[in-house]
């Protein structure tokens, strides 16, 4: 019997799911069909993430994208919906339009994918280093990882990492926190209104 | 597992198969016997509270195939549809909600090397994990096409979606003492006397066991959280409409929850399968070079894990028989007046005493050897620029991949 590569086969199980379950979200017309879709070629993405070895970016495209998509489920679909099983119809136009875009960027990952030579043979010794979360951390809070094994002390101290953009971007998301706090606030405090809202 | 069977079973792909058979076997059958002893323990728990006797009669003494014979009267039940409702999804809300509370049991470890998969971020897959729960509810709600099980999945929605700030504050407490994210590795260095518990670690682990059990709760849904399924004003909430089986997997998934959420409690701050005592290294059990030995300290390490997880559903049931529900804009109250500002209030606290005080309120009493991949609690030498990156190369190599270079 041909021995079966587990690694191959969970990559084309997930591959597939991915892919069917995205065509799933462009042909149905039921929105909240179309987010659980989503949701489910989201999840078996994250998969592709576990067979890479990247486990970090796979727990964080399960709680980011497949949560997101629960909020933009609840908030975006049922809130805004006035009968009970909401359709979407697209139009022809809608279709070419999607079409185009959709396909000039396809052409431009495959041409990306394919100019890289090191990917088109397949590699001798597989890598088998799991990159670990902390790592990572250290990454962001500064730490140069990439030179921690140097001799020289002082290259290993490193320059900077990515501080300041994880301060800066954290700082931006407490702005858009607040402002968003502010604009849901109601304007006037009334008293009936005020107790119904709470 | 794949390595041992390899020796046996002649195709190395026959053997990775078997041993990934075996573990999703055993983890089903965990989440579901569990759930059947866990339904009996609610009933007697309820019973006892309300000053009643609970199940008495089926199966001898104490009622304890009560759940078994609940369980051959779900499967005779019809399997009823509400006629508007959204079959496929209908269909598929309570296998959703399962899979996302079975997934999180990948990553638990019951004892050292007892798990199925250990990841490098195993902290934050189950967190992520057991937040997808919550998808199937919202699907249920919304596919029942019922007015009441559509309110109990909004609410749901909205409780789930804020507890998951706090809950997702508190656990970073005790990864951010451990350094790692590492689930086995964290409880490995919890080993020892029960002080070395991260819950003893410093006042304010101590306070934020308690927020992550309040959240936990209410991540899971159970009272006095359980404003989806409020029986007293939405007739059953998101299960309004399920009967039969269907319903039945909601609630393993519930219970699977439950426990799973207890088991991330005992493995962040109980000290995971280490008992109070180092019985096991007591009894020479700990030495990793004698197979028999190793296995019966895992298995008394899993004993250990398996009570304390036991323990956390029980002091849920506890309290859910014992605190009337709260309302819906209590719930908000709770999660962002109260279990948010604690938690931040405890993280930084939890920082500063790492940074200051290193090494936790009781002196650590650690026993036996250091072992593999373990990190002893040392103070990070401060001031230089180079100890930066000596940090760094001590933390770093707490990763479970020697094999890297």
């Amino acid at each position: 019997m041909e021995p079966i590569n587990w690694h191959s086969f969970f990559f084309l199980l997930f591959g597939l799911v991915a892919c069917g379950f995205a065509l799933g979200v462009m042909l149905s017309s039921n929105i909240v069909r179309m987010a659980f879709y989503l949701v489910v070629s989201l999840a078996a993405t994250s998969g592709l993430f576990f067979l890479a070895g990247a486990d970090f970016v796979a727990a964080m495209q399960l709680m980011i994208y497949v949560g997101g998509t629960l909020v933009l489920l609840i908030f975006g679909v049922m809130l805004t919906a006035k009968g009970p099983f909401i359709t979407m119809r697209t139009s022809a136009g809608e279709w070419i339009l999607g079409a185009i875009v959709g396909g000039s960027l396809l052409v431009v990952l495959i041409s990306a994918a394919t100019n890289v030579s090191v990917w088109r043979t397949p590699l001798e010794q597989p890598a088998q280093a799991q990159v670990s979360a902390t790592r990572l951390g250290m990454a962001l809070l500064g730490a140069r990882v990439d030179k921690l094994d140097d001799s020289d002390p002082a290259q290993r101290a490193g320059a900077s990492g990515y501080l300041l953009p994880f301060e800066i971007v954290s700082v931006h998301l407490l702005v858009v926190l607040i402002g968003a706090a502010y604009l849901a606030r109601p304007k006037k405090r009334i008293r009936g209104a005020a107790d119904e809202v709470a | 597992m794949a390595e041992f069977l390899k020796g046996y079973l002649a195709p190395d792909w026959l053997a990775y198969l078997v041993a990934a058979l075996v573990h999703a076997f055993l983890l089903v059958n965990l989440v579901a016997i569990g759930a059947l002893i866990f339904i009996w323990l609610e009933r007697k728990v309820s019973g006892r509270i309300q000053d009643r006797l609970g199940p008495t009669r089926v199966g001898g003494k104490f009622g304890w195939l009560q759940t078994l014979a609940d369980g051959i009267k779900l499967v005779t039940k019809e399997d009823l549809m509400p006629e508007g409702a959204d079959a496929l999804l209908f269909r598929l809300a309570p296998y959703v909600s399962f899979c996302a509370s079975y997934a999180g049991y990948l990553a638990l470890p019951f004892a050292y090397g007892w798990l199925a998969a250990r990841l490098n971020v195993a902290v934050f897959f189950i967190v992520a994990v057991l937040g997808l729960e919550v998808f199937g509810v919202i699907l249920a709600g919304y596919a029942s096409a019922s007015k009441w099980s559509l309110f109990g999945a909004m609410r749901e929605a909205a409780q789930v979606v804020s507890y998951e700030v706090p809950l997702g504050m508190c656990v970073v407490v005790p990864v951010l003492i451990a350094g790692t994210m590492d689930l086995t590795t964290i409880a490995q260095m919890q080993e020892g006397l029960f002080v070395n518990w991260f819950v003893f670690h410093d006042p304010f682990t101590f306070l934020t066991f308690w927020v992550y059990f309040t959240c936990a709760t209410a991540s899971v849904n159970r009272a006095p959280f359980d404003l989806a399924e409020a029986e007293s004003e939405l007739v059953a909430g998101f299960h309004t409409e399920y009967s039969g089986l269907r319903w039945s997997i909601f609630f393993m998934a519930e219970y699977g929850s439950m426990f799973a959420v207890s088991g991330l409690a005992a493995l962040l701050f109980f000290g995971g399968w280490n008992g109070p005592l180092p019985l096991i290294h007591w009894l020479g059990l700990a030495d990793a070079t004698n197979p028999l030995a190793h296995y019966l300290g895992n298995f008394l390490g899993m004993v250990n894990f398996i009570g304390k997880c036991v323990f956390g559903v029980t002091f849920m049931m506890w309290v859910r028989w014992t605190l009337p529900r709260l309302r819906i804009d209590q719930v908000m109250t709770t999660c962002l007046k109260y279990c948010t500002p604690i938690a931040a209030v405890t993280f930084v606290g939890a920082v500063l005493w790492t940074y200051w005080i290193p090494g936790g309120l009781f002196l650590p009493s650690r026993y036996g050897q250091v072992r593999e991949g373990q990190m002893l609690l040392e103070p990070y030498p401060s001031g230089v620029d180079d100890s930066l990156a000596a940090a760094a190369t001590s933390t770093v190599r707490i990763a479970p991949a020697p094999q890297s270079r």
